[in-house]
């Protein structure tokens, strides 16, 4: 590979990872601070693309697309919080696997009511519909560099929001000392909905702008899921900080895993073992770091 | 106006399948001290807990400014003007001084703002120093006039204090009694849980003492020292 193609092959493993940390964000806030682990997460991310898919055909705009399909993940997440997850907080691990499984049962199925099984595809909006020439026969895509601003907007809004504001104030509090929160007169369970209806937009929201660079398909709930838990492991469980370090770490990884060619011993590591290189990495850290790069030791 | 803020009738609570209040029947008046007494483990903590909505009970009631408080959630206890300062402080450890208190901060009922930032910085000058710290870099003595601070700061009509001169040096000790005299001489009741007995019974107006989950005395302070044989029994002291 030559210098431009590492440069770009880079600029894909960023744009990667920082979508990566907007799905994975929203799994560890929920898990850090309400102590739940979602693994319907991924169907939000599923359900934002195939929105995206049906609100941009049907509205014809993109952004006017994506406004409505973040306040529709929005409203889900509420509903979904008062109707399921709130009875889930005092509750051991195990049980809150098998309500959020049980989500991914009735989301997939309704998924392929509402949408059938097809793969589709969404087009890429006008306004972005382009790439900057790099160099002769080298150019990168204008929209995948949006992605990646956009993405780092919501990371600094988030940090911003978490560390300065009163609302972060109520949620840091709570991660501490849930009973003497209360206690001050916070209404905790209020706060609760909304991270965790936050936690469903930031994941629709990923599925929505990611839908113009990967096709539309039943799958890729799991397939995302998995991945943002590779990245709230090495992370640390519950950390922002963490989110962000290991899912720009996982998006290079992954990213120059598949373009890169090695053979050691007549083995051909790259790309054909790829596929295990963030698992690898997962395991590495863990060796020496159990509770992830940023995570509280316990 | 001597009226009543918070009345116990009767009030049985279980913590998991042990039995720990057996009929506590209690009445702290506005304006007024009470002395919470007793060995470890007799359910003074569990007291509190109900009266906070922390712990549901099993059967009685409590009314709260004569109004029964069985379905209200605790932060809707709290905003009715009920401060609590836990055993063990319940300093945010990940926010700092600053946001620990305006965290806590609002008008108490009926919109009565006597406690402000300033005033409790005022009162506690220490805290002053210290408002970029994390909660985690105080001192047991500065941890407990950040979490009395914060409870002011709710502008409440009742504070419960639990164990709040636990592990502190003597003098220090003495700061927060002084503390507390200021702040029961501004009209608010104070419920007051500690070991040293000789102190609360001589801030408070009236000393209840608990063993086994019930109350064994209820009296003006000066009566309990009147009793030394049942003091022994009792407290062990």
């Amino acid at each position: 590979m030559d210098a431009f193609a590492i440069f770009i092959q880079a600029m894909n493993g960023i744009q990667y990872g920082l979508l990566l940390f907007l799905v994975a964000s929203g799994l560890t806030l929920i898990f850090g601070i309400m102590g739940v682990i979602n693994i319907a997460h991924g169907s939000f991310y599923m359900i934002g693309a195939y929105l995206a898919w049906s609100l941009m055909g049907w509205l014809e705009n993109f952004w006017f697309g994506l406004f409505v399909g973040v306040a529709a993940a929005f409203l889900l997440g509420l509903v979904l919080e008062w109707m399921f997850i709130r009875f889930l907080y005092d509750r051991d691990h195990l049980q809150q696997v098998l309500v959020t499984y049980g989500l991914i049962l009735i989301f997939s199925e309704l998924r392929s009511v509402i949408w059938g099984d097809d793969v589709h595809s969404v087009a890429i909006p006008a306004l972005l519909d382009g790439s900057i020439q790099l160099t002769e026969n080298l150019a990168y895509p204008i929209y995948r560099l949006w992605l990646s601003g956009v993405c780092v907007v919501i990371a600094i809004l988030m940090y911003f929001g978490i560390q300065h504001t009163r609302l972060g104030m109520m949620i840091r509090a709570g991660e501490s000392d849930r009973e003497m929160t209360k206690a001050l007169g916070i209404n905790i369970g209020l706060v609760y909905r909304f991270i965790f209806a936050l936690g469903v937009s930031l994941a629709a929201f990923s599925g929505m702008i990611s839908a113009p660079i990967s096709s539309v398909f039943p799958g890729m709930g799991s397939q995302v899921l998995i991945v943002s838990f590779v990245v709230v492991v090495i992370g640390g469980l519950g950390s922002i900080k963490g989110a962000m370090v290991a899912a720009l770490l996982v998006g290079l990884i992954d990213t120059f895993g598949k373009v890169m060619s090695l053979d050691i011993f007549g083995i051909n590591i790259f790309p054909e073992m790829a596929g295990m290189s963030i698992f690898a990495l997962m395991a590495l850290i863990l060796i020496f770091r159990p509770q992830g790069i940023f995570g509280k030791e316990y | 106006m001597l009226n009543t803020l918070v009345k116990l009738t009767d009030l049985h609570a279980h913590y998991g399948l042990s039995h720990v209040l057996h009929g506590v029947n209690l009445e702290i008046k506005r304006g007024e001290t009470v002395g919470l007494m007793g060995r470890n483990g007799m359910g003074k903590t569990t007291l509190i807990k109900c009266l906070l909505g922390l712990v549901s009970i099993s059967s009685g009631e409590i009314q709260f400014r004569e109004q029964n408080t069985k379905t209200l959630p605790t932060h809707t206890l709290a905003r009715g003007g009920i401060a609590y300062v836990p055993e063990g402080r319940g300093i945010f450890k990940n926010l700092s001084v600053k946001e620990n208190l305006i965290l806590a901060a609002r008008s108490g009922f009926e919109g009565r703002i006597e406690w402000t930032y300033d005033r409790v910085l005022d009162s506690f000058p220490r805290l002053k120093e210290r408002l970029m710290h994390g909660g985690q870099q105080l001192s047991g003595g500065e941890q407990q006039m950040l979490s009395i601070g914060r409870a002011l700061l709710t502008n409440p009509d009742l504070l419960i204090l639990d164990e709040a001169t636990e592990g502190l040096a003597p003098l220090i000790a003495q700061d927060i009694w002084g503390i507390i005299k200021v702040v029961q001489e501004s009209g608010i009741s104070a419920l007051i849980v500690d070991k040293n007995f000789k102190a609360v019974s001589k801030i408070s107006n009236r000393c209840v003492v608990m063993v086994k989950g019930k109350i064994v005395f209820d009296d003006v302070s000066p009566k309990l020292i009147e009793h030394p044989e049942a003091l022994k029994n009792w407290l062990g002291v």
